[in-house]
């Protein structure tokens, strides 16, 4: 089973040579520190900052200068500022390459849920709905089960939507899964967890073709 | 040179009354309008709109006038750091409308561009789109979204001239550029006021026909959210 730490390694995989990248807040913001350095890779923040580097030295720090989880952080040689008009023209003009960002729950058919819990957390969407509405690459960086120990890999989400049909890939501490018109298609298994395992955790049909690799990081 | 400078704050904020809807620049605590908002908090204007991608927080930002519950309603996309907000929003004392980042500001962009309305694909499917139009284009679906209507939107640059032409630094720049010239009047608050002539007219991010009002404002906190750092090795 992965830890957050281990989420982020494996999604760092995905991260190819060329892409430019927006990491929502959570786990998809460690996936920066494990991206080979053999590769060119630039990380946008919507509140408008391309080319962002790692969190400044002590006594360093701009408030000026911040990425979309209000951290103070650096920038990298060629980097650039714009306003949110233009970061988001970025987004839903499909210039971004990869989305990578979090879901309380995603539906087999792609729907994600992350903005809401009725009655309880009312945080608000940010920019995740323009991220999910426009991107063609997203992957999910999530827990497959709650704290229960109920999945959150669902038939239909329980939650206040936050997209429709929109996620292509999950990356869980269980597996990683391909989003297909028939289901969560199940690509490979984290260290030390069995197919049965995953297929417990999965409320949502899972397809299971062949035998499933343990995954590498 | 059309001369838009004004003395101080409180010259800026002639002709505000309660029940207005207001613009604020900023994202979190970075480049919001810190000196118009403290002026509001002491004019005790009430039952405002307030348009703004976040909330602020308890102590700082808008949180302060949430906490003398002088917002009616708020027109966000994110107000996860402030518990006041929570309050007044889960007991009903405050009317709250959540919008997509990307839809927020460009119903500003839309307002400050002369577009009564655009079509976008976030927040198809959501309960964001429930009641608006939706229309198929090219296989996928989008919704009709207006652009705002306000009274006065506040806006923080760095450096700017009596022209009314604005630069901004870092991310301190977000929502402030979509908002300027998007209400009746805007009014911008610089850390700078330079004499007009020293600005590149090649380096301006915002021309001066997009703003009524500016001063230079004074006393910033410029308070951070969250400080991350690394060690040095």
């Amino acid at each position: 089973m992965l830890d957050k730490v281990g989420i982020a390694k494996r999604i760092a995989k995905e991260v190819k040579d060329g892409y430019y990248v927006n990491l929502g807040i959570g786990i998809p913001t460690l996936v920066a520190n494990y991206v080979r350095d053999d590769i060119e890779v630039e990380f946008q923040s919507e509140n408008g900052v391309l080319g962002m580097g790692p969190f400044p030295f002590e006594g360093e720090e701009d408030a000026d200068i911040i990425n979309a989880g209000k951290q103070t952080i650096t920038t990298l040689p060629g980097a650039s500022f714009f306003d949110s008009s233009m970061s988001f023209s970025m987004i839903r003009g499909k210039h971004v390459d990869l989305t990578i960002l979090g879901a309380m729950e995603v539906s087999e058919e792609g729907d994600i849920a992350n903005w809401k819990i009725p009655g309880k957390m009312v945080k608000g969407m940010g920019g995740a709905m323009d991220l999910v509405a426009s991107a063609e690459n997203i992957i999910v960086a999530m827990m497959h089960t709650n704290r229960e120990g109920e999945s959150k890999l669902l038939k239909k989400c329980s939650l206040p939507l936050t997209g429709v049909g929109c996620v292509k890939k999950i990356v869980s501490n269980l597996a990683v899964l391909e989003v297909t018109k028939d289901g969560f298609k199940l690509l490979e298994r984290a260290p030390g967890v069995s197919v049965e395992e995953i297929q417990k955790a999965t409320e949502g049909h899972l397809i299971v073709e062949g035998t499933i690799p343990e995954m590498k990081l | 040179m059309i001369n838009k400078e004004v003395a101080n704050v409180n010259e800026a904020l002639i002709g505000i009354e309660d029940g207005m809807t207001l613009m604020l620049g900023g994202f979190g605590l970075c480049g919001i309008p810190e000196n118009a908002i403290n002026a509001l908090v002491k004019m005790n204007v009430k039952e405002l709109t307030c348009i703004s991608n976040n909330a602020g927080v308890d102590d700082f930002g808008l949180g302060l006038l949430l906490q003398k519950h002088q917002i009616k309603k708020m027109i966000s996309s994110y107000v996860g750091e402030n518990d006041e907000f929570e309050r007044q929003m889960l007991s009903g004392e405050l009317d709250v409308e959540l919008v997509p980042q990307g839809t927020l500001v460009e119903r500003c962009r839309a307002a400050q561009s002369g577009f009564p309305a655009f079509y976008t694909p976030a927040g198809f499917g959501t309960e964001v789109a429930e009641g608006k139009e939706t229309r198929e284009f090219n296989g996928k679906m989008y919704v009709l979204e207006k652009a705002f209507d306000a009274d006065f939107a506040f806006v923080k640059a760095w450096k700017g001239d009596a022209a009314g032409n604005l630069i901004f630094k870092g991310t301190a720049r977000n929502f402030n550029p979509a908002m300027c010239g998007a209400a009746k009047i805007t009014v911008a608050e610089v850390e700078e006021l330079v004499p007009v002539g020293s600005l590149d007219p090649n380096q301006i991010h915002i021309p001066g026909i997009f703003i009524q009002r500016i001063f230079q404002g004074n006393n910033y906190e410029k308070r951070i959210e969250q400080r991350t750092v690394r060690k040095k090795v």
